[in-house]
């Protein structure tokens, strides 16, 4: 299952609509880091609003995809997480999820901005 | 008494598994939070499953009562086993190279956890139970 990776301006833009196996999962983080560096984006924008799971193995490909996304030099935000993903993951282990978040695609532009800016800034 | 088998031999199978699981929560009268936590339990356990074992089953069974409902998945495989239980369910602790959160995690999201394992046979069974109103 293919997870579209969409340009817009310099940020690139993705929506997890379906249930990942493993391998789907792994298969979305290489094609956004792929998009990244073929594209020089400056951040991108995971939105999971449609994933009604969310398990360790997925929250670690989530986590390192956005640490792997801000080592190539950009910036990574994740946004919509449904509350009952965010209640599970949490009693699961806090240390789960790292990565910047947002309510949704709206804020999650935002912050996105926000965090460019100020790694453009210095 | 309705029962549903997955036979867990890749990760199409984790996703096919935690899917009927959610499934049956809902029937059943689970909210939302406790459709996600056994989803997320059972995709937790069948992982270990192709990871460790490659291949097994779970079994979702409606163990409604009552007073309760109840809904009990057995994860069951005949791989290597799990060698040291106490430190497989301390959190942080690996041997798969995953975060370690997996077992202990999973404890935390159900109310009864039990884990039967020797070598070429483990069975961990979980039961997510709530009163009924």
């Amino acid at each position: 299952m293919k997870i579209p990776v969409l340009r817009l301006k310099d940020i690139l833009l993705t929506s997890i609509q379906v249930d990942l196996t493993d391998e789907d999962a792994l298969e979305f983080q290489d094609d956004v880091l792929k998009a990244v560096e073929r594209t020089e984006a400056s951040g991108v924008l995971i939105d999971i609003t449609s994933l009604d799971v969310v398990d360790s193995f997925l929250a670690r490909v989530l986590n390192e995809t956005a640490v792997m996304v801000r080592l190539l030099g950009a910036e990574a935000v994740i946004s919509g997480m449904q509350p009952d993903v965010a209640l599970t993951l949490v009693e699961m282990g806090r240390e789960l999820i790292g990565v910047a978040t947002a309510i949704n695609l709206d804020h999650g532009m935002e912050k996105l901005q926000e965090l460019i800016s100020k790694r453009g800034g210095g | 008494m309705e029962t549903k088998k997955v036979e867990i031999k890749g990760s199409g199978d984790i996703v096919t598994a935690r899917q009927a699981g959610r499934e049956m929560a809902r029937e059943l009268g689970f909210g939302s939070a406790d459709q996600t936590r056994l989803a997320t339990a059972i995709s937790e356990l069948t992982r270990n499953v192709t990871q460790y074992a490659g291949m097994g089953f779970c079994t979702i069974v409606d163990n409604s009562d009552k007073n309760t409902i109840k809904i009990k998945a057995t994860v069951e495989d005949t791989g290597p086993g799990i060698p040291d239980i106490d430190r497989a369910l301390e959190q942080g602790y690996t041997t798969g190279g995953g975060l370690g959160a997996g077992l202990p995690g999973t404890k935390r999201l159900v109310q009864e956890f039990d884990i039967d394992s020797v070598p070429g046979q483990t069975v961990v069974t979980i039961v997510l139970s709530r009163r009924k109103i």
